[in-house]
């Protein structure tokens, strides 16, 4: 079954565990190449490997600052990824919602057998 | 008094590829969360959500006992799952495998779906943790695109209501 066809791009990017690492650690501030080298303790090729897939799907902008290069994070292409999750999360929203209702009626159901019992 | 809407919401997160975890938090103790959630006539009150009713309920809650539920949805299609017990420990912990029934899927049994829930308590509201494990990130991605056909079909649905109401 084909994904929602808008977010194939940055799905595969996300998909990539060093690569959630590289968003989180630049969600806070912008970083060069060797900031990044440095608190991933990977090596530099494979930073940039990365950085570049990060690149091409948009989710990394870069800017130049002297002589070296700053990454820092653009979100706008996860929101496709948030809206395919917020539908599967809407299903068990209605689902939970009955639930709490038959919770509900349990507690009562409890604190009277409680009450019984003084 | 004020009516105050007691519906808490549902987070979804996909902590790896392979992996779907909903967390939920209900305004009950965690012995009767356990029981909502384990008990087949409370399960069919609240399964289905509003999308349908339930037409099969049945748990046999032990290790190695099996479960299958069956909905029919808006009284079209048939939708049943089932699955296998492999870890419970009650009041807190069910570790059981699931597999969404295909009419001619290839043996449908051999790589599961396999769901941790799991039940903590804190000052009377417990919250419920459900995690998702599957075999591929295709299966995973599968899973999630049910619900967006669920939310869909509830969009479509409204759209038509609307549609009406303008008539």
């Amino acid at each position: 079954m084909p994904r929602a066809p808008t977010t194939t791009d940055a799905f595969n990017a996300v998909a990539e565990p060093r690569r959630r690492q590289i968003l989180d650690i630049l969600v806070r501030r912008e970083r060069s190449v060797n900031d990044l080298v440095r608190v991933l303790r990977l090596a530099q090729p494979q930073v940039s490997k990365h950085l570049r897939v990060l690149r091409e799907v948009g989710l990394v902008k870069v800017r130049e600052d002297g002589r070296q290069r700053l990454y820092r994070v653009d979100g706008r292409p996860l929101k496709p990824i948030h809206t395919w999750v917020k539908h599967y999360e809407r299903a068990w929203n209605e689902r939970f919602d009955a639930l709490d209702e038959v919770l509900d009626e349990l507690k009562r159901e409890d604190d009277s057998n409680d009450a019984s019992h003084e | 008094m004020m009516q105050v809407m007691s519906s808490r919401s549902a987070k979804v997160t996909l902590p790896t590829p392979t992996q779907i975890l909903i967390t939920r938090e209900f305004a009950a103790p965690k012995h009767l969360v356990y029981k909502a959630w384990t008990t087949p006539e409370l399960v069919s009150r609240w399964w289905c959500g509003q999308r349908g009713r339930m037409t099969v309920t049945e748990i046999d809650l032990r290790v190695g006992g099996k479960w299958r539920y069956v909905m029919i949805v808006r009284d079209k299609f048939e939708v049943g799952f089932h699955g296998e017990y492999r870890e419970i420990v009650p009041n807190q912990r069910i570790v059981s495998t699931e597999v969404y029934e295909q009419a001619g899927a290839h043996d449908p049994d051999a790589n599961p779906v396999v769901n941790t829930i799991k039940f903590a308590e804190h000052a009377g509201v417990t919250t419920l943790t459900l995690l998702t494990d599957c075999p591929s990130q295709e299966v995973r991605d599968i899973i999630i695109n049910s619900g967006m056909e669920g939310g869909m079909q509830e969009a479509m649905d409204l759209l038509e209501q609307v549609a009406i109401s303008l008539r």
